[in-house]
């Protein structure tokens, strides 16, 4: 690949890195990325993504701005509100760098549509808000032997994990959706709105280094952070014999649609 | 996740000494399981929790059956299931 004048500049930052160098940049620029949901999470990982030069981008969520997602949602901005975010996510990404391919689906995950949506893609960005999504991507991804960030974020906690065909999975430390009831409401929960840009960022990093291929992956750990406290862990996880999907007697065979009480946009905070 | 206690002899009673999310836990109690353990820990939903043992994913609807040990490690990995 041939770097013009302009993007050796703009990717100096990088290239004068000794991990990453031309040829790692060339990996980042030759990458396909997927980010499944542009809220808190998926917003700042497409702004560092797109800023670091990633070839393609592909963003997906089926939601129009709202008020209530200014907060934290860095992409969009007050202008935007009533806006496809994925169209408002586009111009953000398309304004930091021109280099970069944005594909948008205006669309949710669904056990029917999800495959067809990741096959075109190397790495896979959870950035979905709900346990039925997090499941679906986590087994489409185990099937489809992509790897992919999972992360969650509540009040002031984050927690992040990265995937890789053959190591742990999603299912493998947290096995099946919680009980609806158990799960707290949106409006009942809240979340400090730079958690998002923490875990979200974290997610851009672990992006960045499976393309350059430098450094270790947050395979077989978990990491958890209180930002109430600031204390960071990594729980070191391993791939679990009973784990429904990838153990030794898998019960999940097929992707399915779990249920969940959704909250409307009224009650989402 | 044997059944075997081992907690230390201290003036009659016994304690047991654990480490829970990498904080080092002395309970009072010698024979506890991990629903007890969670109820220790104020832990008012552990429908959402995963329990990890000396590095071994417990079965949830084993939790009241588990046994705690002297020495054992445990990780509370709680759900967390917001992004947006
Ligand atoms: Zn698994």
């Amino acid at each position: 690949m041939k770097f013009t004048d302009e993007q050796l500049e703009r990717y100096s930052r990088h290239i004068i890195l000794q991990n990453v160098g031309v040829t790692g940049q060339e990996k980042i620029m030759n990458g396909k990325v997927l980010i499944i949901g542009a809220g808190g999470l998926g917003a700042p990982a497409a702004l560092y993504l797109a800023a670091a030069g990633v070839g393609t981008i592909g963003i997906v969520d089926g939601d129009v701005v709202d008020r209530t997602n200014l907060q934290r949602q860095v992409i969009h901005f007050t202008p935007d509100l009533n806006k496809p975010k994925v169209e408002s996510a586009k111009e953000k990404m398309e304004a930091i760098n021109p280099d970069v391919k944005v594909v948008t689906y205006k669309e949710l995950v669904f056990a029917n549509n999800i495959e067809g949506i990741i096959k075109d893609y190397d790495f896979i960005v959870d950035g979905t808000d709900n346990f039925p999504a997090k499941f679906l991507i986590n087994d489409a991804c185990v099937f489809n032997k992509k790897p992919f960030s999972h992360g969650g974020i509540l009040r002031f906690d984050g927690q992040t994990m990265t995937y890789v065909p053959g190591e742990a999975c999603y299912r493998c430390v947290f096995n099946s959706p919680p009980p609806k009831d158990a799960v707290p409401t949106c409006s009942q929960a809240g979340v400090l709105g730079a958690i998002a840009g923490m875990l979200g960022t974290i997610q851009a990093a672990e992006v960045l280094k499976f393309f350059i291929g430098e450094g270790e992956l947050l395979t077989n750990r978990l990491l958890v952070f209180d930002a109430l406290n600031m204390t960071f862990r990594t729980a070191p996880v391993k791939k679990n014999p009973n784990c429904p999907i990838c153990g030794d007697n898998p019960t999940v065979t097929e992707l399915v649609d779990a249920e969940q009480a959704m909250c409307d946009l009224r009650s989402r905070m | 996740m044997t059944l075997v206690g081992c907690g230390n002899d201290t003036k009659g009673g016994k304690e047991v000494k654990i480490v829970v999310n990498g904080k080092e836990q002395v309970l009072e109690q010698e024979k506890l399981t991990v629903t007890e353990l969670l109820e220790i820990n104020k832990v008012d939903m552990p429908d959402m929790v995963s329990v990890q043992l000396n590095g071994e994913f417990a079965k949830r609807e084993e939790f009241a059956r588990t046994q705690i040990n002297d020495g054992d490690e445990i990780d509370f990995l709680y759900f967390m299931g917001g992004g947006k």
